[in-house]
């Protein structure tokens, strides 16, 4: 498998990080495409500038209401005719979003790390060592990747139920200390690019099988270290599900982002019932989505990378 | 020394070991324990919360469970049969479907068109694909508070514009012919992760068949059928796959913009299975019926994703090397 990144042409994170070029691998050389004539150049960039425009509206909507007075909030004027700053302020007393964005940084982080981890050392366990039924095995983890979730959604509520954790934030990171399917292919394709000859040279040396893991695996394979992390931190982060079926009778402020922000939008609709200051949702929404913006604009090369590698998984 | 050696020197004739001595020679007993312990979490995990709860989840769709009281009565297959004659059953199934059939294709083309447009911009281009990417970096919950007002059928910013052409539009959340396209609106959306994978299949076609096609006299629409398609063929299958795993089981938009409010009611034509399998599970702990219906979404993909792999063979064109 070439490991270069096809989405942006250069070499990829993790022959960037070995400094190691496969011989043979590596995919036709390619040629610059032949220039557009300009009628052509000039349509191209019409079309994505319009559907530039689009993809942003929304955000710019958001924005904009966020800063609007009660009565506005709906008049989808970009500028605001009466600019209410205040809001901002103001929200932290309207609801726990303070506790929510808490409560779901501390699960994200655990939710996170605890799946890097395992993740990688069960594909380390994949990728390096021989032993009998390995093939099937990992036929069995690739075979669990096309499980629909909804199958297991019930009986994992009763053992969780069983063990009294129904309430608690265990069940939406406890899982994770059993590596993820999907993020188990991930390393495991990070880790086949390594040459078999540095691990066998650190053994000859004396290390330990874990000391392989510290001091190969961990310094080598960073980058898709980072990119499981950063996956698992932003689906922590939008798990509506889990937080609906684990947290949903418990007190709002321990809450989760997607569980508060959704209680919210049905506290503050103007409609049915709510009492209507729906500037305090969209403030909210936009703080809550801030830190994932923040989160790609530092690792976007990993998300691309990382969702290019889903493609090649077919 | 392992086992397997120690036999070998003893000078036994390696064409009477059996299947088995033979298997074990060729692994060294140290390193597959230790494959074994590092393979151990997934392993645990696999038999507790992956085949421990399949299994569970069998035995419970036989069962009437009562979360309240703990009790379990045996129920035979009657929540299998539950299934046929629950009138919401086919209603959420046929909504899915429906949904399903209307959201991948247009995903798939949008994406497609998206990363085309992308592929051939050049300098530029990754200003553009950073844009298209964060509705995808969005919370759910971020975008449904947004779309529920965009999409406001009286003074929504999309009926606003479309009144700006003349086109008086529909009640989106309300006019139950409506309420599929307004979440594959949303769905749309965010459709950047589709494109990223599209954008890394089309930089892998060799430009050299493009140069060979275009002295051949072969115009854009040739190439793109002739070239394109086969070439990330392989692609567009593995997008049709998931995504269609994905649309039958929306759940996250569909709860959100008409689910959210139990003490209103919701169109039903936004009855999607996963919601109602949701409800069923853990509004009125119905966890015997819910198990079934689980089951049954189980059966419905399997066999979804078996006909295309069917249909694929005779289309995806996988190169000898490369796959």
């Amino acid at each position: 498998m070439a490991i270069t990144d096809s989405s942006t042409g250069q070499p990829s994170l993790a022959a960037q990080a070995t400094g190691i070029e496969i011989a043979g691998t590596s995919p036709l050389k390619r040629r610059t495409v032949r220039p557009l004539p300009l009628l052509g150049k000039a349509v191209l960039w019409i079309v994505l500038i319009a559907f530039g425009l689009l993809f942003l509206y929304p955000f710019a909507w958001l924005l904009a209401a966020s800063l609007k007075p009660r009565g506005e909030v709906f008049d989808n004027a970009l500028i605001p005719h009466t600019l209410q700053p205040g809001n901002y302020a103001a929200v932290w007393d309207q609801l726990p979003l303070l506790s929510w964005l808490g409560n779901s940084l501390v699960i994200a982080v655990l939710a996170a790390g605890l799946v890097t981890l395992s993740s990688s050392l069960v594909a380390f366990g994949f990728a390096y060592f021989r032993f009998p039924g390995r093939k099937l095995l990992f036929g069995f983890v690739l075979a669990t990747m096309m499980l629909p979730g909804a199958v297991t959604l019930v009986p994992q509520y009763l053992i969780w139920k069983n063990l009294g954790l129904i309430g608690t934030w265990i069940p939406l990171f406890g899982m994770n200390l059993f590596g993820s399917a999907f993020y188990i292919f991930l390393q495991r394709q990070f880790l086949l690019g390594l040459p078999r000859e540095l691990f066998e040279a650190a053994r000859i040396d004396g290390a330990s099988y874990l000391g392989l893991f510290r001091r190969i695996v961990l310094p080598l394979s960073l980058p898709s270290f980072i990119i499981i992390f950063l996956f698992e931190f932003q689906a922590s982060w939008n798990n509506l599900q889990g937080a609906l079926i684990y947290l949903n009778s418990g007190s709002p402020s321990n809450f989760t982002v997607p569980l508060g922000i959704s209680y919210a939008m049905t506290t503050f609709s103007p409609t049915n019932g709510g009492h209507g200051d729906y500037q305090y949702v969209m403030v909210a929404s936009l703080l809550v989505t801030l830190p994932m913006l923040l989160l790609f604009a530092f690792g976007q090369r990993y998300f691309i990378e990382g969702i290019a590698t889903q493609g090649r998984k077919g | 020394m392992t086992a397997a050696q120690a036999q070998g020197q003893v000078g036994m004739d390696p064409e009477r070991l059996t299947l088995l001595q033979r298997r074990a020679k060729r692994f060294n007993r140290r390193e597959a324990t230790a494959g074994f312990l590092f393979i151990s979490p997934w392993i645990v995990g696999f038999l507790v919360f992956t085949l421990g709860a399949m299994l569970y989840s069998l035995v419970i769709s036989f069962t009437h469970y009562n979360l309240a009281t703990g009790l379990v009565r045996p129920a035979g297959a009657s929540n299998y049969a539950n299934l046929l004659t629950d009138p919401d059953v086919a209603l959420s199934l046929g909504n899915t479907l429906f949904y399903a059939v209307l959201a991948v294709p247009l995903e798939i083309v949008f994406a497609l068109v998206l990363a085309m447009v992308l592929n051939r911009v050049g300098r530029g281009a990754g200003l553009f694909r950073t844009l298209f990417y964060l509705p995808k970096m969005t919370p759910a919950v971020a975008t449904a508070s947004v779309f529920l007002l965009l999409l406001n059928g009286n003074s929504g910013a999309i009926n606003t514009a479309l009144g700006f052409l003349g086109i008086q539009g529909p009640q989106w959340l309300i006019d139950p012919a409506w309420v599929k396209p307004s979440i594959v609106l949303m769905t749309l959306w965010g459709v950047s992760g589709t494109m990223v994978i599209f954008l890394a299949a089309l930089k892998n076609v060799p430009k050299d068949l493009y140069e060979v096609a275009e002295l051949d006299g072969a115009g854009p629409v040739r190439r793109f059928f002739s070239i394109t398609v086969p070439m990330i063929s392989p692609t567009i299958f593995f997008n049709v796959v998931v995504l269609t795993i994905a649309a039958l089981q929306v759940f996250d938009q569909a709860y959100l913009l008409f689910w959210r409010d139990q003490g209103s009611s919701a169109p039903e034509a936004s009855l999607f299975y996963g919601v109602y399998l949701f409800q069923e599970a853990f509004r009125t702990f119905n966890f015997g019926f819910a198990a079934a219906m689980a089951w049954l979404l189980f059966v419905i993909i399997l066999l979804i994703t078996l006909v295309q792999t069917r249909v694929a063979k005779r289309f995806v064109y996988y190169e000898a090397e490369n796959s």
